[in-house]
Order: structure tokens, then C-alpha cells, then sequence
């Protein structure tokens, strides 16, 4: 390894940060484009799961405040893109590598969402999830993306509250209601409980050694449990794993998630993989002609 | 008779926004999608601000006149209806239109004797400042650009139509627009 | 710096101002046509939860960035690290009290 690296290296371990215009060494800048790219992605596969519920949310209210999630969704979505971009990968180049499955997006946007329940869920449960690996980006060795996480941390919060809210009208609303939520997180668990990924051992960990994350996979699952599963056990509803429980070391132990079924979905097997990414080609497709020849000179 | 007025508007705004937020997510690009999901949230805060001023009158609130209505009962243009969500030149073709319609509208309203309507016009219209230059920005772009001239030729029948015709594809529309409301009526969500 | 973009499309840097006297700070940016479509984008983008006071927008080839310097002869005055003032002090207080 050259000088130079070593030298990258201790400065961002030490917690020095770098911008776009300074010299970064290849792997970093390879590593780092790779899991911007993913997270860009996941915000602008995220929008379709809930679009449909845009459509059929039962009040105004709910109708104004999901429709402002799924903005903000595709505003994440347009400032991560934009820091890809300037590491140097063009966004018709990151569209193309998404819908041809070369590029990856988090395994909770591959499923259905089948009721209003899932809405509530997504925007509690699956929220609160993302802003903890969110939250462990805002001292990213790459000030640019750490910047824009501010104001994704700071609109994701908009998020949870709404979905907490949704929560908590069906939970005190009929059993029919209730009934929903339960159903929801029986299917969502399994997918968040994999959602932060298998768990690596920080020296093993490429995110942590270039300091891309302050944070290993364990440790936001935990910080998740910590903060989440009593909320969810005081609304009366059960988390479907007999075998979660919190040691008196505060660890929370678990059942095995099914990396296997992590695995097949991120490469694009999740149920709604395959339909979600042809909708998203259909209609890049058909407003090509917006962006060639409108919006170019 | 005003709660008649307003609930034109209402619905209107309703529809137009709920047809202008099919967009979210898929619109042609993503800074034009965070921008436009805005003009829809505000034509919904629009129809609700209407509703609840209507609903004062009638003794309701805002989401029964919103949703609990039979379809036969709504009394927006048929220009809001349509769905436009796969062709982006219609789309803007109706919000230039509708803008345009829209502008004689709130400027009467704003003239009105009855100072919450005109209170709300004023407020309604401050925004429309913003949905006009960006349907008049969108309109200048989209000029030599054959499709558009087509749309809106296309979509001016529909802009001089009769008020409370219900186009086909409107039943559809109050189906999933109701769905989730219709599965626990009375409940609260 | 510079990623390939469509013949025509430009990088707007945007600054945001939070609340009044405060410095517009970097934000962002956006890809547009023109400054107009820029104003219509950003406005939404950093502006929708009434979060700023104001937005600049600046085409990126405009900026010009400044991020080398040289100070080779170590010119400490001309930073207030490069005084001893603590030293001096306590010499003329000694002697002050000395005096007295």
C-alpha cells in the first residue's frame, strides 16, 4: 500500500474528513460510490411500496402527510444521487445499473404491502430502522454525504412520527383495526430483523476501516431492538419471535434471521423485485423524451 | 347555495390533486417529482380548507364531504378526472389549462362579500402563484413540442364540459379512493 | 470534478439561509436547464417545510473555489495563537508587585 493511502487512512480513522475535490484513493471511492449508489436506490424503490396507499389513505390528513413521506423519499433519493454523481457516476448510468439488477437496493423495498396496516409499519417500524444506519452516516469520512444526512435525519423523524400516529389509531381503534397492525408486523419482522444485515466484525467491516459508517450491523440491530420493541409490546401487540428476549447485560438476543432469504431477495428474487423494477423502467422509458430533448439546452 | 359553490371547488381540487399525485415517485425527474408532489399537496390542503368551511354550513366535517359522498354526488369538472398519470405532455396540458380556468375563478372569489371565502381565495391564490409559473415554465418548454399541442387540443372539450358530468373512469377513482375508509365506517385512522 | 451531464443541463449549487442574519450555507444542488426551472426545483427541495429563510442559487461554473494556501515562513502574528501574551503578563505582574 502507497504513502499516500496510509496517510488517507490514518487522517479518516482519526476522524478527518474528505470532499469531492480532494484525492481520494481508488477502493475508497469504489466502496464508497457502491454504498451511496445502494442507498440512492433504496430511496427511489421505497416510493413504490407506498405510492399505492397515496391513493387510498381514508382522511386528508393521512393523505397530505403520506404523500409528503414518499416526497421526502424522492428528495433522499435526488441529494444521494447527486453525491454519487459527483464521485463521478452519471445518474442515467445508476438507473441503468439498477434495472439491470448490477446495482442492489435494501431487501424491505423487494415486498408487498397488502394493507393499511403495512402503511403504519413501513413508516414506524421500517423509518425507524433506516434512520439508525441514517444516524450512523452523519460522520461519514465523505463530508458531502454526511452533510445531506442531516436533512434526511431531520425529515425521517417526520416519518416515524406520522407512522407511530397511524399505529396508534388502528391499535385504538376496532379489533378489525387492530387486527391489521398485528397482521402487518407479523409479515414485516422477519425483513426488519434482516434488514441491518449479518453481522460483521468491525476489523472485518470496509465501512468501519474507511470510517464510511460509525457503526457495525450488530450494533444497529440492537440500538433497534433497545429503542423499539418495548414501544411496540406497550401498544399490546406481539413481536412473532418466541425466542426475543432481553438478557440482563441488556444484549437482546434473537432468532436466527433467514440470511438466506436476505440474500435471494437483495439480488432481485423478493416477491415484488422484478415488478417494481419493470414499472420503474416502464416509466423512465416513457418520459425519455421529456429528459432528452426538454430538458437538455 | 355557497355550500353548493365551494364544494365545486372542493372537489375540484380533490380530484385534480389526487390525479396530480399519481406522479409521486414516477415523474420524469426527480427534482420535477419533489416539485410537483407539492402542487398536489397543496390542491388537497385546498379542498380541505373548502371542505371544512362547506362542512360548518352543513353540519359535517371535511373528510365525510371528501369521501363519504356517493360518486354521483361529486360536482367536479370532468377535466380533473381523467387520468393523465402515463403521458406527461397531457398532464401539464391539464394544469395549464386548469390554471388558466382556475385564475378567472379565485379572482371572483377574492371579490367576495363573504369575507371567509374571500379570506381563503387570497390564501389559495398565494399558492397558485407558484402552480402557474410552474405550469406556465413547463408550457413555454413543451411549446414546438408536437405531443403537447395535440394534448391540448385534446383536453379543451374537457376544460368547457359540463360541471358534474362524471366521466367513466371516475367509479373507479371513489373505489380506491374510498377503499380503506369503507372498510371500518365511523372508525378513526 | 464534474460528472457527464446532458448537452445543456447544469449544476445549480444552493445555498440556504435558516433563519434571518444568518450565513447562507451550502445545501445541495440540483441538476436544471436553466435558472428557472433551478428556482421551481430547489424552492421544493430545500424549502417545502418553510425550513429556509432564503436559497441562493449559484451555476457551479461559477463558483470559484479557494483550497490551497501557503504560509512557508510561519507569519504567526497575523494569527492570535502567535502571541505569548500569558508569559509577559505574568513577568510584569511579578515585577509590579515587586515594586510596591
Amino acid at each position: 500500500m502507497d504513502a499516500r493511502t496510509e496517510e488517507f487512512i490514518a487522517y479518516v480513522q482519526d476522524g478527518g474528513q474528505v470532499e469531492a475535490t480532494d484525492w481520494l484513493p481508488d477502493e475508497y471511492r469504489q466502496k464508497l460510490v457502491k454504498f451511496v449508489e445502494m442507498h440512492a436506490n433504496s430511496e427511489l424503490m421505497g416510493v413504490l411500496p407506498e405510492r399505492d396507499w397515496i391513493l387510498r389513505a381514508p382522511t386528508l390528513q393521512r393523505k397530505l402527510a403520506l404523500t409528503a413521506k414518499v416526497q421526502d423519499e424522492v428528495g433522499h433519493a435526488q441529494l444521494i444521487y447527486r453525491v454519487a454523481e459527483d464521485l463521478g457516476k452519471p445518474r442515467e448510468q445508476m438507473f441503468a445499473d439498477l434495472l439491470s439488477g448490477k446495482s442492489k437496493f435494501h431487501n424491505v423495498f423487494h415486498y408487498p404491502t397488502k394493507t393499511w396496516g403495512d402503511v403504519g409499519v413501513i413508516a414506524w417500524l421500517v423509518d425507524a430502522a433506516a434512520i439508525i444506519s441514517q444516524k450512523a452516516l452523519l460522520k461519514c469520512s465523505y463530508a458531502p454525504y454526511a452533510r445531506i444526512m442531516k436533512k434526511i435525519c431531520w425529515e425521517e423523524s417526520f416519518h416515524i412520527l406520522h407512522g407511530r400516529d397511524v399505529i396508534l389509531a388502528m391499535v385504538t381503534g376496532t379489533d378489525a383495526q387492530r387486527e391489521l397492525v398485528q397482521e402487518a408486523l407479523d409479515r414485516w419482522w422477519g425483513p426488519l430483523m434482516q434488514f441491518h444485515g449479518n453481522p460483521i466484525a468491525r476489523d472485518e467491516d470496509p465501512m468501519w476501516f474507511w470510517r464510511i459508517k460509525s457503526q457495525g450491523n450488530e450494533e444497529a440491530r440492537q440500538q433497534f431492538l433497545e429503542g423499539y420493541v418495548p414501544q411496540i409490546r406497550e401498544l399490546g401487540l406481539t413481536v412473532p419471535d418466541p425466542k426475543l428476549h432481553r438478557r440482563d447485560d441488556g444484549v437482546w438476543e434473537y432468532s436466527e434471521p433467514d440470511w438466506d432469504e436476505l440474500r435471494s431477495v437483495v439480488t432481485g428474487h423478493g416477491p415484488r423485485s422484478a415488478e417494481r423494477l419493470a414499472f420503474r423502467a416502464r416509466f423512465l422509458e416513457q418520459e425519455k423524451w421529456v429528459r432528452d430533448s426538454v430538458l437538455a439546452a | 347555495m355557497r355550500a353548493t359553490e365551494l364544494l365545486q371547488i372542493a372537489d375540484d381540487e380533490l380530484i385534480l390533486g389526487w390525479r396530480d399525485s399519481e406522479w409521486t415517485g414516477i415523474a420524469p425527474t426527480l427534482e420535477e417529482d419533489v416539485a410537483f408532489s407539492s402542487i398536489a399537496q397543496n390542491e388537497i390542503g385546498h379542498a380541505r380548507a373548502l371542505y371544512e368551511l362547506a362542512a360548518a354550513e352543513l353540519g359535517t366535517d371535511a373528510d365525510a364531504l371528501a369521501f363519504d359522498r356517493a360518486p354521483d354526488e361529486y360536482l367536479c369538472s370532468p377535466l380533473v378526472q381523467l387520468r393523465l398519470v402515463d403521458d406527461w405532455a397531457k398532464t401539464i396540458a391539464r394544469r395549464y389549462l386548469y390554471e388558466q380556468a382556475d385564475r378567472v375563478r379565485l379572482a371572483a372569489l377574492m371579490e367576495s362579500g363573504d369575507p371567509e371565502v374571500a379570506g381563503i381565495a387570497a390564501k389559495m391564490d398565494r399558492e397558485e402563484v407558484y402552480h402557474r409559473m410552474h405550469a406556465e415554465l413547463w408550457a413555454a418548454r413543451l411549446h414546438d413540442e408536437p405531443r403537447f399541442r395535440d394534448a391540448l387540443e385534446e383536453l379543451q372539450p374537457y376544460a368547457d364540459a359540463e360541471r358534474g358530468t362524471l366521466l367513466p373512469g371516475f367509479a373507479e377513482l371513489w373505489e380506491e379512493m374510498t377503499v380503506v375508509r369503507r372498510s371500518a365506517p365511523g372508525a378513526a385512522w | 470534478m464534474g460528472p457527464r451531464l446532458g448537452v445543456g443541463r447544469v449544476i445549480f449549487e444552493v445555498f440556504r439561509q435558516e433563519k434571518k442574519g444568518q450565513p447562507f450555507a451550502h445545501a445541495g444542488s440540483v441538476e436544471a436547464p436553466d435558472a428557472a426551472f433551478a428556482d421551481a426545483w430547489a424552492r421544493e427541495q430545500f424549502g417545502r417545510r418553510g425550513e429556509s429563510e432564503g436559497l441562493w442559487l449559484v451555476p457551479r461554473s461559477s463558483i470559484h473555489a479557494i483550497t490551497e494556501w501557503a504560509d512557508e515562513f510561519d507569519l504567526k502574528y497575523r494569527r492570535v495563537d502567535g502571541y505569548s501574551i500569558k508569559e509577559r503578563l505574568r513577568i510584569a505582574r511579578d515585577r509590579a508587585a515587586a515594586d510596591r
